[in-house]
């Protein structure tokens, strides 16, 4: 055996070339090759992939269908926005938007953010926490399955029409937008557009790396175990509801982030990133990639929302009949995504499956169905 | 008192739209479990059967009698189409089954604007619902009365077929036990398909009544949805009792809440009150006593 067949049959160092080859591909191959305006657009998605593998975890593993992710994205995201509007004011200055549409005043909600440090705790903390919160109060009470996925949506349509009908304080319909620096970087500089870009990239690969941890760990399987079995992991001894909070506000701490990222990338953010249609749409990636695999929903999410731009300028309403066809087929017929047709050609090629992966990418059978028994 | 009363009948008046949008819902996410993401797309068909009828039918008051059983029928038979083509092959993964309608539902909004184009589209009322009636000293439009009074038949009618037909006492059979329905003899799958129907048929008949109250464009549904799934979610499944409570419940909560602040607000409101509402009764409000692990 050589020393490059024993490098790509070992696990471990198969996976390190596999992170190996992510950063070649996204620090030196992507900015090499690419104008500043695709790259832009491809730390839109990295942004986008984010929310995507948080989605991967909640869904795919533990097999919580939140159709409410834009929730915790838009709350990192108008955090940093409102942070971004409070520093182009300068200190003590007022957001342009609320001379027009407010009193002129800031409101004493708005001030913490002023400070540059704590703007960026809060991406991270007001996601977790309220996805903590909303967790404990559902799944304490065993409220699963097709419940918490309306109350999910649910609580996606509320945070939209608030934001829409908070106009003074939140931009309303139009958003927060028109940025002018990013931590005292000008944002209209192609060099701090790039800078982005390697931010978004690195924060991407640093999620996939603790995504994995989590799904290695005792945890990890704790989680998949729930998902497909939650009352024998109960009889066992464990808290289910604790191992599904842990997880959804892991989702939503990288939904947070994503967020925030999403804001200096592409310059506005407003309900329409939001809401319902929206929140649901970050699933499609993730469905497509695999939901149930690290990097199935990573992929997804890109491929779509690369098709998306390109397509929709094109054929506005042919994209719209293309994702419709995609939700039906992809999660009606290939329920595994297409990570299940290249585990599925591995193991045709070699006999013994492949250590580690995942058994099926089917969600299990979660439906509050009276009289069936358990 | 008369603040109360006009708080009063807008909050019946909303829990009356909410009903004729649950009603159908509940009925399918009762029996089968199965989330229907495309029911408002059904009513967004029934209200288009509304407009399509006028323009075959011009006098109004005739095209509301005639699109109310027509709009029964095109949202049912989509709603039957729907079933056996893509429903019936998922009923092991109802989840999934959520997010395929919502790809449906994406496809049929896409199909009503390239139809009948973007931009919304009016029904026009007819004469005898123009005007409002005095009930207790507090003026109410006849459209809504309408609406209240249609909602509460198609509840009557509904609460019949389930107590006295055959087809409701088999339906009832399945809610209950679907394995132990199938033992006796019944054939589940056409109980379901039929149940889809009528289900789907009655979103139908909400789409026509939409119609009374605004323009409807292809997104119609999609602002009724979410609330409806919410009264399906507080209301407990298995029974209508729980949803017609419910529906009224919430209709009265958000036009309170609408009055003592924003619209907006009142939503969150609305919201919060069901969270902490299941942190009492989880399964909701009327539930069927199973012996199954909750």
């Amino acid at each position: 055996m050589t020393f490059l067949q024993r490098l790509l049959t070992n696990p471990r160092s198969r996976v390190l070339l596999g992170f190996a080859l992510a950063a070649v591909l996204l620090f030196a191959v992507a900015p090499a090759t690419m104008s500043t305006f695709r790259l832009n657009l491809l730390a839109k998605f990295l942004c986008l992939a984010m929310v995507a593998v948080g989605i991967g975890l909640a869904w795919g593993r533990g097999g919580m269908l939140t159709l409410g992710q834009g929730v915790f994205f838009g709350l990192g995201a108008y955090i940093m926005a409102m942070h971004l509007k409070l520093a182009d004011a300068g200190p003590g200055g007022v957001p342009d938007f609320m001379m027009l549409y407010g009193s002129g005043v800031v409101p004493a909600w708005w001030e913490p953010l002023r400070n540059p440090v704590l703007a960026v705790l809060l991406v991270v903390l007001v996601p977790t926490a309220l996805a903590v919160v909303l967790g404990l109060a559902m799944f304490r009470r065993r409220v699963r399955g097709a419940y918490f996925a309306i109350l999910s949506q649910a609580l996606a349509a509320a945070f939209a029409i608030l934001l829409v009908g908070q106009q003074a304080t939140t931009g309303g319909t139009n958003g927060l937008n028109g940025f002018r620096s990013f931590f005292g970087f000008d944002l209209t500089d192609p060099v701090n557009k790039r800078m982005l870009f390697f931010i978004a990239a690195g924060t991407l690969l640093v999620m996939v790396a603790v995504v994995r941890q989590l799904m290695l760990s005792r945890f990890g399987e704790l989680l998949v175990a729930v998902r497909d079995q939650e009352n024998r992991v109960r009889f066992l001894g464990y808290d289910p509801a604790t191992i599904k909070v842990v997880a959804y506000a892991a989702a939503a701490a990288m939904a947070g982030i994503g967020g925030a990222l999403f804001v200096p990338v592409v310059g506005i953010v407003s309900p329409a990133d939001v809401g319902v249609v929206p929140s649901i749409g970050f699933l499609i990636g993730v469905a497509i990639g695999g939901r149930a695999t690290l990097l199935g929903p990573v992929l997804g999410a890109v491929a779509v929302s690369w098709a998306q731009t390109s397509l929709s300028e094109q054929f506005p309403s042919g994209w719209i009949y293309f994702q419709g066809a995609l939700f039906v087929l992809v999660v009606a017929f290939l329920p595994g995504g297409l990570a299940s047709l290249v585990s599925r050609w591995a193991r045709r090629r070699s006999a013994p499956p492949a250590p580690g992966a995942p058994a099926a990418g089917l969600a299990p059978e979660e439906a509050p169905v009276v009289g069936r028994s358990a | 008192m008369d603040v109360l009363f006009s708080q009063l009948f807008a909050g019946l008046s909303l829990g009356s739209v909410l009903l004729l949008a649950a009603l159908g819902l509940a009925l399918t996410f009762g029996q089968m479990g199965v989330i229907n993401m495309a029911h408002g797309e059904l009513m967004m068909a029934g209200a288009y059967t509304a407009f399509v009828v006028q323009g075959v039918v011009s006098d109004a008051g005739l095209s509301l009698l005639v699109s109310l059983p027509v709009g029964f029928l095109v949202g049912g038979l989509l709603g039957l189409l729907l079933e056996v083509t893509l429903i019936s092959r998922m009923y092991r993964r109802p989840l999934d089954t959520l997010l395929v309608t919502w790809g449906v539902a994406l496809v049929l909004q896409q199909v009503a604007r390239d139809v009948f184009g973007a931009p919304n589209v009016d029904v026009r009322a007819p004469s005898w619902l123009s005007g409002a009636v005095e009930i207790f000293g507090v003026g109410m439009p006849r459209t809504r009365v309408f609406i209240l009074v249609l909602a509460l038949v198609c509840v009557g009618v509904l609460a019949l077929v389930l107590r006295t037909t055959p087809l409701g006492r088999r339906i009832r059979a399945v809610v209950q036990n679907r394995d132990l329905a199938e033992a006796s003899g019944i054939s589940t799958r056409r109980t379901d398909r039929l149940t889809f129907f009528i289900g789907s048929g009655v979103a139908g008949v909400a789409g026509v009544a939409l119609t009374l109250l605004g323009s409807i464009g292809p997104t119609l549904g999609t602002n009724y949805i979410v609330d409806a799934f919410l009264v399906v979610v507080a209301g407990g499944i298995g029974q209508i009792k729980g949803t017609v409570i419910a529906a009224f419940g919430l209709g009265i909560l958000q036009a309170t809440f609408e009055y003592s602040t924003t619209a907006s607000v009142a939503k969150v409101l609305v919201f919060v009150v069901i969270v902490l509402f299941l942190q009492v009764r989880p399964q909701g409000l009327v539930t069927v006593r199973t012996r199954s692990l909750a």
